[in-house]
């Protein structure tokens, strides 16, 4: 009787408790319904953990502004919660630190220098020399030596929502690393199929910004991908704006804006995709942007942004206890102690009078061998084998 | 014109306490910054952040329990078996004759020594995996050291261990970053705090290390515990930075202020250089300070006031801004000048041959000394051993010892190393005539037009100093006097890094597989292509299509059974 009275009480003047659960809608008034709302929202993306990989592929102070993008995407990511431990960066120059820098460790991203997009808490996992193609694709498919470290690896499952942001100088069906070697749209496409098969993913987010960005999506063939690019085949991305302090200009047209959509994000909020599609219509971005959602199961439009730029933590609950050990006892054996010293820096009497270390004996090897069988055949023809017991 | 103060160290412990410091006890956690104004203009600033931490990995139960010291740092120590570790990372290079001798060399880019215990048998598998885990740890590229580029000297670094000297690594907040987070503090409290990026880097010379050894616990040193020592060494250009007028403050040079010491560290303290201003008329401090101390370092007794974080009288009313008015006057070169000092060059002309030219200064008037000379050159410099000439003074020196190991192409880079002995007041010149070698296309790197580095030489040496040095060495003493054991008193331990040398290797063009390729395929289509079609492509008369009205035609007349037209 007395639940049900506040059960009534509930129902009546749930519009009393505004926004206290997030309903909105039709579902404010009805409280129980609201809730499944919310659980059902909460499980429907299917991802327990976020993983973000970032790559500049380009070299020389010119390119500043791939570095530019790369570390303004890195930051909006951490910014929404995604760990350093889950992001996989990799610059392939220093700008920050570079002499042509008149600010040092700074990157800016807007002229006046009005955003300092390097920050003073970055990790770059990937520097210089060790972006390469074999690389990357070690990265995505997971097969790296075994002594990579944690950091330097992509670890994860077949729940983690990965994005995967790359940058640099392109064109038709390829990608420039370093100036050096490219990496196609056909190997990109397989490197999916193979994270697909591992099951490294659940969710792929994959977003590029080169000149001729969409024909690098034009090969996927794995489902849950979704792609977007910066300008379609045959169109060229531009570079926003200059900076004539620094020299250089700072960052390229799409990724401005996208970073300019992100700073309104914060973790909690709703924005779904199809919002970010429309970043930079061609007004703004000269080249027309593209994206690709066929591979894509879920609807485009109730995906969230923060389900690839964020970081969702899902806790799952369990009742099993588990029984702790007890603490291993320390020994207390006494060893003998010997004396310790610091050792000598320069001993000059032990230096001279060092022994030279003794080399290992090694057998001859083919040359030596050769070299004196054909010695002692032109000895014997020479001199004959009867005049020997004249000679020895 | 004494005019120190030895500090009065038992006046700071409370009542109750067993006694001075001087004794047995040894802080765990000890943090200092040392502010040196140089004769050049530049202040030299040092960081030192210190722990201690009582364990021992000679016994096989594993250790798990880590309260200050860094658990990553700890996990490395145990699992590869490393006894003693030396890694730096520096940017710029440190300039003797203007600045004098530093507290703690390092030579441009990054530098890795690491001694292994006795017990250790697969030293080279395990030198691999334990470089990877430090280019993880601390976001930098060591991953390309490998045996290509890593030396075992057999006498220049004691205890003897395996060592690398690597070329241009660029050092920048992504190596600041790791490398804060193994404080105990963090960057949250202490000196850590005035630990800006965009300051530090901003400078002519910045370079940061982490060193762990053991060291002896007390008098007898029966007992070891592992130290860790973050240094952290940066020389400011206040001119280059915009400052101008001859005034620095800490807010000034790190744009940050202190305001409260780290809660874990049981010493946080400032020591400002003051030698040079005996009678307070080059510059003065503001907040003054009673405290005064006196070192013995680098071979020079200094003077130093004090600041001591940990009492709340130090920070005053306004936190911490020391301002200092400083005019030079014209008889500030009267330092004392560095007794050792080391150039090299690379001379020679085209891209066959060249000489490697190192020179060492000797400028004490009357005592000569051994240095020994440590040079690690990759092995696509072929030198020419024959052609090695050591003069001084115009005169041959011929040094008491030499170690030379040969490069093999692609296996192991060229080692020598030479004890030689300065003469007082000299310049020694080494020269070694080299040839560059040609290199695979797969092995240049993807801006090869810039050069290939060669790493710096390394100098060691005992150099006779003018004031007795202190030779106990479990005392408590400010950090930066403390980092090389003193053995004697008449000589201190001095190390000096030669600069790096950029070469330039024959390179290929590149651009040559793309156009062969073109070029060939043009021919073979074009000149090929046609002959063959010519022989083999035989041709048909091809009637021409009629028009409409004949097409009608023909089929009417196909109807009727008749010939076309």
């Amino acid at each position: 009787m007395y639940f049900l009275l506040v059960y009534m009480y509930i129902k009546n003047h749930v519009y009393m408790f505004p926004d206290l659960l997030g309903c909105h809608g039709k579902c404010r008034r009805y409280l129980f319904c609201c809730f499944q709302d919310r659980a059902g929202q909460f499980f429907s993306s299917g991802h327990t953990n976020n993983w973000a990989v970032l790559v500049c592929t380009s070299r020389f102070w010119f390119n500043y502004r791939h570095v530019a993008n790369t570390l303004s995407v890195y930051r909006s990511v951490k910014r929404l919660g995604i760990p350093d431990s889950h992001i996989v960066l990799m610059l392939a120059d220093d700008m920050a630190c570079n002499h042509r820098n008149p600010k040092p460790a700074t990157v800016f991203s807007h002229k006046n220098m009005e955003l300092n997009v390097y920050g003073d808490d970055v990790e770059v996992d990937y520097r210089g020399y060790e972006v390469t193609v074999e690389n990357f694709l070690r990265i995505l498919t997971g097969r790296l030596p075994p002594s990579t470290p944690r950091s330097k690896r992509l670890l994860s499952d077949d729940r983690s929502n990965i994005l995967i942001y790359l940058t640099g100088h392109g064109g038709n069906g390829f990608l420039k690393f370093q100036d050096s070697e490219e990496i196609s749209n056909v190997e990109l496409a397989d490197a999916f199929e193979q994270m697909w098969q591992k099951r490294r993913y659940n969710e792929l987010l994959f977003i590029i910004d080169t000149c001729q960005g969409a024909s690098m999506y034009e090969r996927f063939y794995s489902p849950n991908l979704m792609a977007l690019a910066s300008s379609q085949v045959g169109e060229d991305s531009l570079s926003h704006q200059p900076d004539l302090a620094i020299g250089v200009h700072l960052m390229d047209r799409y990724t401005f804006y996208l970073l300019e959509f992100l700073e309104d994000i914060h973790p909690a909020s709703k924005t779904n995709m199809n919002d970010l599609f429309k970043v930079c219509p061609k007004s703004q971005c000269v080249s027309t942007p593209g994206h690709r959602t066929d591979l894509f199961l879920r609807d485009p439009g109730s995906v969230l942004i923060t389900d690839f730029f964020g970081s969702v933590r899902k806790v799952e609950l369990t009742m099993e206890t588990i029984n702790l050990t007890d603490p291993i006892d320390a020994e207390s054996g006494e060893l003998q102690k010997e004396m310790h010293t610091y050792a000598d820096q320069l001993p000059v009497s032990e230096i001279i009078h060092q022994k030279p270390k003794q080399k290992d004996w090694h057998p001859p090897d083919g040359f030596i061998l050769g070299l004196w069988t054909l010695i002692l055949l032109v000895f014997f023809q020479t001199y004959g084998v009867k005049h020997l017991k004249h000679i020895f | 014109e004494a005019n120190a103060v030895i500090i009065p160290q038992c006046s700071h412990i409370p009542p109750g306490r067993r006694g001075c410091l001087m004794e047995t006890t040894v802080s765990p956690n000890k943090e200092e910054l040392v502010i040196r104004p140089l004769h050049s203009g530049d202040i030299y600033t040092s960081f030192q952040f210190r722990t201690l931490w009582e364990t021992d990995f000679t016994r096989e139960n594993k250790v798990s329990h880590y309260r200050l010291f860094p658990k990553s740092l700890g996990q490395v120590i145990s699992k590869f078996s490393v006894r003693e570790l030396h890694i730096s990372f520096t940017q710029g290079y440190w300039r003797t004759m203007q600045w004098g001798q530093p507290y703690l060399p390092s030579p441009p880019g990054a530098e890795l020594w690491v001694w292994f215990q006795d017990s250790l048998t697969d030293v080279d598998g395990t030198w691999k995996e334990l470089t990877n885990v430090l280019s993880g740890i601390f976001c930098a590229s060591l991953n390309f050291i490998d045996s290509t580029n890593t030396v075992q000297p057999s006498a220049s670094f004691k205890p003897l261990g395996i060592g690398n000297v690597t070329d241009h690594q660029i050092v920048c907040t992504e190596n600041l970053t790791p490398w804060k987070k193994l404080l105990p503090c963090g960057s949250k409290a202490g000196l850590a705090v005035l630990l800006k990026s965009e300051k530090l880097f901003h400078s002519s010379f910045h370079s940061q290390a982490v060193h762990i050894r053991p060291v002896c616990k007390d008098d007898q040193c029966k007992t070891t515990s592992w130290e860790l020592r973050q240094t952290l060494n940066v020389v400011f250009d206040l001119h280059n930075s915009g400052q101008g007028k001859n005034e620095w403050s800490l807010f000034k040079m790190f744009s940050r202020t202190l305001t409260e010491a780290c809660p874990v560290a049981s010493s946080s303290k400032i020591y400002i250089d003051i030698t040079d201003n005996s009678q307070g008329e080059q510059f003065e401090l503001s907040p003054a300070t009673p405290l005064l101390s006196q070192a013995v370092v680098l071979g020079d007794r200094r003077t130093f006031s004090v600041y001591d974080l940990t009492q709340q009288i130090t920070f005053g009313t306004i936190c911490n801004v020391l301002k200092l008015p400083v005019t030079y006057s014209a008889h500030a070169g009267d330092m004392l000048r560095p007794l050792l000092h080391a150039e090299r060059y690379v001379a020679g002309y085209g891209l066959q041959t060249g000489e490697i030219h190192t020179l060492m200064y000797n400028n004490h008037p009357y005592r000569s000394f051994p240095v020994l000379l440590l040079d690690s050159v990759p092995w696509y410099l072929r030198l020419y051993i024959h052609t090695l000439t050591v003069t001084s003074k115009g005169k041959d020196n011929k040094p008491s010892y030499i170690h030379y190991q040969p490069s093999k192409d692609r296996v192991r880079p060229h080692l020598l190393e030479m004890l030689v002995q300065l003469p007082p007041n000299s310049v020694t010149e080494v020269t070694l005539q080299f040839e560059r070698a040609l290199l695979k296309w797969t092995e240049y790197t993807p801006d090869p037009n810039h050069g290939f580095y060669v790493g710096s030489s390394v100098i060691s040496s005992l150099v006779p100093s003018i004031v007795a040095m202190d030779t106990n060495n479990s005392r408590e003493r400010p950090l930066f006097s403390s980092f090389f054991p003193s053995k004697e008193e008449s000589s201190y331990f001095v190390r000096v890094y030669t600069e790096p040398l950029l070469v330039n290797l024959p390179t290929p063009d590149f651009s040559m597989p793309y156009n062969v390729i073109c070029l060939t395929c043009t021919v073979v289509a074009v000149g090929y292509g046609s002959l063959y079609n010519l022989l083999t492509r035989s041709f048909q008369i091809e009637e021409p299509s009629p028009g409409l009205a004949k097409r009608i035609a023909n089929i009417i007349r196909k109807m009727r059974g008749v010939p076309p037209l």
